[in-house]
């Protein structure tokens, strides 16, 4: 079935590398790169392009064999409840704590995770360490659950955007696939794809192509189209703005099809495609890249779902609540950053937070914060509780899209020249906050 | 977590909804044009809306806003129940609503602070609220009215404007000051009734719009109220100061976003009804992205995000207080959302209907004049920044004036 290396996985990506790495010697060998065992990310890097480009010239094609979608295991939605309630549980609030303990650890080291491309070993360890999956996977497949979390899934994404919004992006990419694969996967495709995450070494990498490089880009109008071919599909277009596309193992892909949009599952060693960088205004940590699928084979048992259970509304509509919790944890970390330097920036005699010029940016940044926080947090309330969510996400994520992006606008302005240089996060808050209203990749939840 | 209004209200939403369309829209026009009449549908509609208050514990105004006794459980109570009704009836006609007889904005600082003795005797009145004065409208430490103990009575001097249903209600909350020189302490809340002897109604303004809620301006002479009728302590109180006579407004606040609210969901309403008979424009349409929609369908879906938004805001606040949580950071934000969102809003409905919307055809333009005062009375947009500012930057009122 047309196996063959692709052109990229292996030998380029391997010298893009090492070239990056001579760039980055003196700052790889500082003891802070020691630190977040940056240098050894590095090195892993190299052996594993290396490693991978032979290895998955003989499983480029996953097959699935075993049950379809009417076998496999489902999360039930949430007792619908009866009253107004913004509590957080007892156990949500838990996590959140070992979340905000871990983000601050994100948050010291999202300065130089931007200028290197690229996310630590030990941040990603960390991040697995949580054990964080035991609340997306349902018991039977080895996790902890029984119903949906999504309220949970929300917390935690609004949690690590305060620490740093593309490597929440980076982190929590893989997660967002095993949830899709649980909510809308196979039987075969949950036995042979969720053990992995549930490895106590951590879990694999994995990412999700949505996008396409086309202006006012709608996942309803996809030019990746996949038709049928003997057993399978023939995938052809390009995706761009994939997180972890240089790392992942494998993809969900998103394309057109007879019978409307549907997802792919495409290995990252797949005949015919070609993974090569997409750098953008931010998001630097989330290695961005693009794919290029041309006559792409997979098997008919690589589609998520097996082409019944897949609703690709939904699919949209939960990656758009992703963005929109990341969204509302950035711009509290804005918030929570201009706030001091207001108070601490003397000019005229007195902070600049003693003027209504200034201040009057910081009340709207909370009124149109705490606008968007609650928008999605109705939608996903929703989506837990199997309630229709499809207007209230749209409404959302409109929200988020506007708003995020004035605020991310504001914390730069409040700094004024500082907020332009890179030494200070607020530059990285701008450029990152620019996705919010574009993204469809990566954040699921 | 959950952002649904409890199924319990769900008879309250339709109650007010019905009294809305049945006794308020229909006289919408005719009270506006009418202006200083009393809109005599509201006098029946007034005892149907006791009847459901009494069913569900809830006010149209503040009046029984007191909140459930603290526990540990999650509680949506009368706060919520009021926000919920307010926006109902002001989806009727947030005019109407201002003159509901018995629903002032005295009968909330009355529920609030009233002693059992002045609870009994003014209780079952409509109450007005007397703060403002030519010379100042948001800084109410300016007041210079001035009570002077005389025996068992205070002497009240001073001039009052914009106080709403001053013409209409039974006794009218008059704030003023013991001694000015020393400042917010002094100021003090005298229940006056009217007809009292010295207390003058001088006029009734003509407004931009809620013109069938009348508001007076009263003027009072050497104007003798009994010592029984101060509101909260008579003492001053340095050390507590203002904050006690302030409190009132958290709780206020949220209404006050609720009539916008209605306002709001009448006009997007309304606005949807005409845009869609065009054609041109699927309102229902929750999946293109909005740079590719029409511009008219896309200006819909961004003021139904901010009125959506706007309205759990208000719910939170509401929530907070039902839960005893401390609101006043929430109970400005919701009020800041909700008075621009409404402004915004309903004016860029008339524009979206053109002539039409501008014309007296619709309730459309009426309702652009409605909503600006929800911007400004119980605290101006620009007055709920300071208090959002001073609140996260952890300034005073010396510091960030």
């Amino acid at each position: 079935m047309g196996i063959e290396i692709s052109s990229l996985t292996g030998g380029a990506t391997n010298k893009k590398w090492a070239e990056r790495m001579l760039k980055f010697d003196s700052m790889l060998n500082s003891d802070f790169a020691e630190s977040i065992g940056l240098r050894s990310k590095m090195e892993k890097l190299i052996y594993f392009g290396a490693y991978n480009g032979t290895k998955m010239a003989m499983m480029a094609q996953k097959v699935f064999s075993g049950g379809g979608a009417s076998s496999a295991t489902r999360l039930n939605p949430k007792a619908k409840a009866d009253l107004f309630d913004l509590n957080y549980t007892e156990e949500q609030e838990m996590v959140r704590e070992a979340v905000k303990s871990f983000a601050s650890i994100v948050r010291e080291a999202a300065e130089k995770t931007d200028e290197v491309f690229v996310v630590s070993d030990e941040i990603r360890n960390g991040f697995s360490e949580l054990g964080l999956v035991l609340y997306l996977v349902p018991e039977s497949l080895g996790g902890m659950m029984k119903e949906k979390s999504t309220v949970t899934q929300m917390m935690v994404l609004e949690t690590l955007a305060h620490g740093d919004l593309g490597m929440a992006l980076a982190l929590y990419t893989p997660l967002s696939v095993l949830n899709a694969i649980i909510e809308w996967g196979t039987e075969a495709q949950q036995k042979e794809l969720v053990p992995a995450y549930l490895n106590e070494a951590g879990f694999p990498q994995t990412s999700m192509a949505v996008n396409e490089p086309s202006p006012l880009f709608s996942p309803y109008e996809l030019s990746t189209k996949a038709t049928k071919s003997g057993n399978g599909y023939k995938i052809n277009g390009v995706k761009n703005m994939v997180p972890l596309a240089s790392v992942a193992e494998y993809f969900i892909v998103v394309a057109d099809t007879d019978n409307g949009p549907q997802a792919f599952i495409v290995d990252k060693g797949a005949a015919g495609l070609t993974i090569t960088e997409d750098k953008g205004m931010g998001l630097n940590s989330a290695q961005l890249g693009k794919l290029t699928l041309k006559d792409v084979e997979v098997d008919a048992s690589a589609m998520l779902g097996g082409g019944d259970a897949f609703n690709y509304e939904d699919f949209v509509n939960y990656n758009k609540l992703g963005w929109c919790s990341l969204a509302v944890g950035c711009c509290q970390g804005v918030l929570d950053y201009v706030i001091p330097y207001a108070n601490d920036r003397v000019a005229f005699g007195e902070p600049i937070s003693h003027r209504q010029a200034v201040a009057f940016i910081i009340s709207d940044i909370k009124i149109e914060m705490d606008s968007m926080r609650i928008l999605t947090q109705r939608a996903v309330s929703r989506a837990e509780q199997g309630l229709p969510f499809a207007k209230e996400t749209y409404l959302a994520h409109i929200m988020c899209s506007d708003k995020s992006m004035e605020i991310g606008s504001s914390g730069v302005q409040l700094l004024g020249g500082h907020g332009y240089i890179r030494d200070f996060p607020v530059q990285r808050w701008y450029r990152d906050l620019r996705a919010v209203a574009i993204a469809h990749n990566g954040v699921h939840i | 977590m959950n952002l649904e209004v409890p199924k319990k209200y769900k008879g309250v939403l339709a109650g007010a909804y019905g009294a809305a369309e049945i006794m308020m829209r229909p006289y919408s026009r005719k009270y506006d044009l009418a202006e200083h009449t009393f809109p005599k549908p509201l006098g029946l509609l007034a005892k149907g809306l006791d009847a459901i208050n009494d069913a569900t514990g809830g006010a149209i105004d503040g009046a029984s806003s007191k909140v459930d006794k603290k526990d540990d459980s999650n509680k949506n109570g009368g706060n919520m129940a009021s926000c919920l009704n307010i926006q109902g009836i002001g989806y009727g006609d947030v005019g109407m609503l201002l003159t509901f007889p018995g629903q002032g904005l005295g009968n909330a600082a009355i529920a609030a602070v009233a002693n059992e003795e002045q609870l009994k005797r003014f209780g079952g009145k409509w109450a007005a609220m007397a703060i403002t004065e030519p010379n100042f409208g948001s800084d109410s430490a300016a007041i210079c009215a001035t009570a002077v103990k005389d025996g068992d009575e205070y002497i009240l001097n001073g001039e009052k404007i914009f106080i709403t249903a001053g013409e209409r209600c039974d006794v009218v909350v008059v704030w003023a000051t013991l001694d000015k020189s020393l400042g917010r302490a002094a100021i003090k809340s005298f229940v006056v009734e009217h007809g009292t002897p010295g207390m003058h109604l001088d006029r009734v303004e003509k407004k931009l719009g809620i013109r069938a809620s009348d508001t007076a301006a009263i003027v009072f002479t050497d104007c003798r109220v009994p010592a029984a009728n101060v509101l909260g302590s008579p003492e001053i109180d340095i050390k507590k100061g203002f904050a006690g006579v302030m409190e009132t407004f958290d709780n206020t606040r949220p209404f006050v976003g609720a009539m916008s609210l209605g306002v709001q969901q009448a006009t997007l309403e309304r606005t949807k009804e005409i845009l869609s008979k065009t054609g041109k424009v699927d309102l229902e349409d929750f999946k293109t992205p909005i740079n590719k929609a029409p511009a008219a369908q896309a200006t819909y879906m961004r003021m139904e995000a901010d009125h959506e938004a706007a309205r759990l805001l208000v719910l939170k606040a509401a929530w907070m207080a039902d839960n005893r949580d401390p609101n006043t950071l929430e109970a400005s934000v919701c009020k800041a959302k909700a008075g621009r969102v409404g402004t915004e809003m309903t004016l860029k409905c008339v524009e979206l209907t053109s002539s039409l919307g501008y014309s007296h055809e619709e309730l459309i333009e009426k309702w652009g004049r409605d909503s600006k005062i929800l911007d400004i009375f119980e605290g101006t947009q620009q007055i709920q920044k300071l208090i959002i500012a001073r609140r996260m930057l952890g300034k005073s009122s010396t510091e960030l004036k």
